[in-house]
């Protein structure tokens, strides 16, 4: 059997985080009422007119600054025409020929094997609204349409076909969605839309240069639908090809729920947009001067505070991945390091507990009730021996759970470690006295048995003393 | 002379002086249109109550002492594709019958600044894609000069109203000479300002960058003073320019020696009528005996005005008309399967003819594959008329040429020719694809139809436009020849 290559590109949709909406000054608030955040212009009433709004071009170019684009000194605006209920006026108001920028790249890292993807080309434009059906859209008596999403500014971002697996193409999303979260221009939420990825992949005869027929992939809202949907789609292919079949020119839809894609339209179905200049906006020329300004206010991406993490922190190269595989989450790390010097025992503590106890909760960094300074503190008191590691836990969950004090958590819940030699002595000698089994087979040289009289005489103290002590002073007592 | 035919600065000197109210003109202007509005049909609304309450509020106003701006309580009628709060617009189409904007156009917000009475919304060819007003998706408009002829197009209710009285002033949009050509068939001043002069913000949209807003008006006098009002940057819109708005009445001084004025060949050769052709020779002798240079030049492109102009407004229109789909508002065609069949019912249903027709060469013009030899060569030839102006008007002050071919034509005469309709435009066109300001002003008659002489002059040289027509009209004295 022959070995296949996959050959896959994306194309990406930002919703970019302005106050108003790209071509009018109503609010883009997500979760609004239905139709509440419209006005004359995004409903395309008749007579209305665009008016681009500033920010959306300085996020645009921000974005397109920190993938290492060329940003166009001219660019336009176009109308891509379409029907369609969401869409107000019939077209959406798009860059076709002149976008932004042009001409960037990001690093990905897949099985510890660096590969650039090259960026063709980030544009901006307008977002459609949203139909509601009752049930299927298939078989809904009637639809109702909510054009609150209605001009929220978007920029597409569009990739070489530089991707050879649903690994790489997963690799690259994540590392697209990092970069723009840390310029801030979008909180890119997949689940709330304002992350979005198609894919367009074709397979070949590894060795082959030229390529094969593509297919367009939609409908993939999650990491793992991408990577699902790439997956069957490069088997689908392959399979077709082995069979001696043609894969067709087509877009296709990833059905999560059956785990296969389904052909939407064919080639001769696609739309024609009649894609035409915007006559409604004037073409936008862009100073250098202003680009550089917008360039200076870029803050530190991924890639470098990576590198910073390992050289700055002697950080694995992996727990420096980790951690600043989001803005939000590297800054509460350096924040912790800075209040306490230790960057291992932070790292270990952020991406340990801090991290599962976010899984476990669906916690997102900005959300964590426990401020930097409080995990500092808590290491702190575990560095004195006022708590035991153990303890610590334990007072952590409490403070993820409350947002309360780890001095306070320990004073109320009475958790300061014992350390007090008479104290434990006390109990050492009590459980001693009480476990002669035990104590006769650790005195025979069953080692384990040590471990169960240290248990018993934390169980004893309520799990509060110091463990280093109690294992000394039963060592002692036992005379060995 | 009836107060509902006077002139605006007229009409405000004596409202000035307390001779009448604006409540007395306000009910003379409807008192006609109760008299002939039979027999014209220029308005499709007519806003009475709001009209004389308007009217009331300036009177008192005077009476409190208040400054009032030079037009307050001077009844203005509007296009009905000029979007008013609360008062029905319909573009002449069934597919808005029923369309009622929440939103002043940026000219509805200033008219109601300057204090002018909204007497109502006139009749145009639907969606302003015609040249006669036959076009008009309710009834056509009559000329006043002879009800069997049409009052030209789009803007023929503006035109007409203007003209028999009906109104004193008027505000109408040219895309490829709607405001001129009815304007020359009507017999009044009609003007198409620099595009990016007047905001399209609620302007509703036939081909965006085309269309300008203007005024209709009885002499030169009043078109400057509606100039004032309506001109001006507008931030809402993105294509009008900031530009420091002269006062126009500044440049009706009479005096007009040493300009000089061009008179393209094309505009005055095969296709116009000799009579036409006559009624501009004389006012070239005018223009001459004012102490003006006038002489014979050239627009080599102009032959190809119509044809661009046919594919990049239809273009343009094929994405602005998509809009009317039945969804949000307006006509929607009953008993659909589904939302596809109720786009094609409800656009087959809703739009007429000749917007059909529009949309269709538009969206062929655009289509994959005829793009670059039909919208991209259209644009390339709009860039070359763009030039023969330039160059033109670096010579010349002003260019001199027939608003068009002809007099007003008999209704029916054209309709059944959409070709034949379209040559009535070969005189305006290039205007629009050149974006440069141009006015129509009555130049003669023949056989009781008024002709029209169009000036035409740099960007933003309104001023200069209207000092020429002022000097002109006060010498021959053809102004203000209205039908009874």
């Amino acid at each position: 059997m022959a070995q296949y290559e996959a050959v896959i590109g994306l194309e990406v949709h930002v919703e970019l985080k302005t106050g108003t909406k790209i071509f009018c000054p109503s609010s883009t608030e997500f979760g609004a009422a239905p139709n509440h955040h419209v006005c004359p212009v995004c409903l395309g009433l008749p007579g209305v007119l665009p008016v681009i709004n500033r920010k959306v071009v300085e996020y645009a170019i921000k974005a397109a600054l920190a993938l290492n684009c060329r940003i166009a000194p001219y660019s336009k605006f176009d109308r891509k025409n379409y029907y369609y209920p969401d869409l107000p006026k019939n077209y959406q108001i798009s860059q076709y020929d002149l976008p932004i920028a042009a001409n960037g790249y990001l690093e990905i890292e897949v099985n510890g094997r660096a590969k650039r993807i090259g960026i063709t080309r980030v544009h901006m434009e307008e977002d459609a609204g949203k139909l509601v059906h009752q049930g299927s859209i298939s078989t809904t008596p009637y639809s109702l349409v909510d054009y609150n999403r209605t001009g929220v500014p978007l920029i597409e971002i569009v990739s070489e076909p530089d991707m050879r697996t649903p690994e790489e193409a997963a690799a690259y999303l994540e590392k697209l969605k990092a970069i723009i979260q840390y310029t801030g221009v979008s909180d890119c939420k997949m689940q709330e839309g304002s992350l979005r990825c198609d894919a367009n992949v074709s397979v070949r005869p590894a060795g082959q240069t030229g390529l094969g027929t593509k297919t367009e992939i939609k409908n993939m809202n999650s990491f793992k639908a991408l990577q699902r949907a790439l997956q069957y789609e490069i088997e689908r292919q392959i399979d077709l090809l082995e069979q001696g079949e043609q894969v067709v020119q087509e877009t296709r839809t990833w059905d999560e729920d059956r785990g296969v894609t389904l052909s939407l339209r064919s080639k001769e179905e696609a739309h024609d947009y009649r894609y035409f200049p915007e006559p409604d906006l004037v073409p936008m020329v862009i100073s250098e001067e202003w680009v550089n300004e917008i360039r200076s206010t870029l803050p530190e991406l991924p890639d470098r505070r990576k590198q910073r993490f390992v050289r700055d922190y002697g950080l694995p190269a992996y727990d420096a991945a980790v951690l600043t595989s989001t803005r939000e989450l590297a800054d509460y790390f350096e924040r912790c390091v800075e209040l306490y010097n230790h960057p291992k025992t932070v790292s270990n503590w952020v991406m340990g507990d801090l991290s599962r106890m976010m899984n476990a909760t669906g916690t997102e960094i900005g959300d964590v009730c426990i401020r930097p300074e409080q995990l500092a503190g808590m290491l702190q008191l575990l560095d004195k021996g006022t708590i035991s590691g153990k303890i610590a836990k334990t007072v952590f969950e409490e403070m993820f759970r409350t947002g309360k004090d780890p001095e306070a958590i320990v004073k109320e819940k009475g958790l300061v470690q014992i350390s007090d030699q008479a104290v434990i002595e006390k109990v050492v000698e009590e459980v001693i006295a009480n476990n002669t089994k035990s104590v006769e087979d650790y005195l025979s040289g069953k080692e384990r048995a040590l471990g169960f009289l240290v248990g018993q005489v934390m169980k004893a103290t309520k799990g509060k003393a110091n463990p280093g002590l109690v294992n000394k002073l039963l060592r002692e007592k036992l005379g060995k | 002379m009836q107060l509902y035919h006077m002139t605006a600065h007229r009409l405000q000197q004596m409202l000035a002086k307390g001779e009448i109210s604006a409540e007395e003109l306000c009910r003379s202007v409807f008192q006609r249109i109760d008299e002939v509005e039979e027999k014209i049909r220029a308005y499709i609304t007519l806003d009475r109550e709001n009209a004389l309450q308007q009217a009331k509020a300036v009177d008192k106003a005077r009476r409190a002492g208040e400054q009032l701006p030079p037009l307050a309580g001077i009844p203005v009628a509007v296009k009905d594709n000029i979007c008013t709060k609360g008062l029905r617009t319909t573009c002449a189409s069934k597919i808005l019958y029923n369309y009622v904007p929440p939103y002043d156009a940026t000219v509805m917000e200033l008219l109601h600044d300057a204090q002018m009475v909204l007497l109502g919304k006139t009749n145009m060819d639907e969606f302003a894609m015609g040249s006669s007003c036959e076009n008009s998706g309710f009834y056509p408009t009559c000329n006043p000069w002879d009800t069997d002829r049409v009052p030209g197009g789009s803007s023929g209710g503006s035109a007409a109203a203007v003209a028999a009285g009906e109104a004193v002033l008027a505000l109408g949009s040219d895309t490829g000479g709607s405001i001129r050509l009815p304007a020359a068939y009507c017999g009044v001043v009609g003007m198409k300002p620099t595009y990016g002069a007047v905001s399209r913000y609620g302007l509703v949209a036939y081909a965006s960058s085309l269309d300008q807003i203007g005024p209709f008006a009885r002499d030169v006098t009043d078109c400057a003073l509606m100039l004032n009002v309506i001109c001006g940057h507008d931030p809402r819109d993105s294509t009008s320019v900031p530009y420091d708005k002269p006062d126009y009445r500044t440049f009706l001084t009479g005096e007009i020696k040493g300009m000089k004025i061009g008179v393209p060949r094309e505009y005055m050769g095969e296709g116009i009528d000799s009579a036409v052709r006559e009624i501009i020779n004389k006012a070239v002798r005018v223009f001459t005996d004012l102490g003006a240079e006038v002489e014979e030049t050239s627009l080599p492109h102009s032959d190809y005005a119509l044809p661009a102009y046919y594919l990049i407004a239809p273009a343009e229109a094929s994405s602005n008309l998509a809009r009317y789909d039945g969804v949000r508002y307006g006509y929607r065609a009953d008993k659909s399967e589904d939302v596809v069949d109720m786009f094609k019912k409800t656009r087959s249903e809703g739009f007429g003819p000749e917007v059909k027709r529009r949309i269709m060469l538009g969206t062929y013009a655009l289509s994959a594959g005829y793009y670059d030899a039909y919208y991209n060569k259209a644009l390339k030839v709009r860039t070359l008329i763009k030039r023969d102006f330039d160059r033109a008007l670096e010579k010349y002050d002003l260019l001199l040429a027939p608003t068009a071919p002809g007099t007003a034509f008999k209704r029916g005469e054209k309709v059944d020719d959409p070709l034949q309709m379209y040559m009535v435009d070969i005189c305006t066109l290039a205007v629009n694809l050149a974006g440069i300001p141009a006015i129509s002003v009555p130049a003669g008659n023949v056989s009781g139809l008024p002709v029209g002489m169009q000036l035409m002059g740099k960007p933003f040289g309104e001023g200069e436009i209207l000092r020429a027509a002022y000097a002109f009209e006060q010498c021959s004295g053809i102004c203000c020849q209205l039908p009874d």
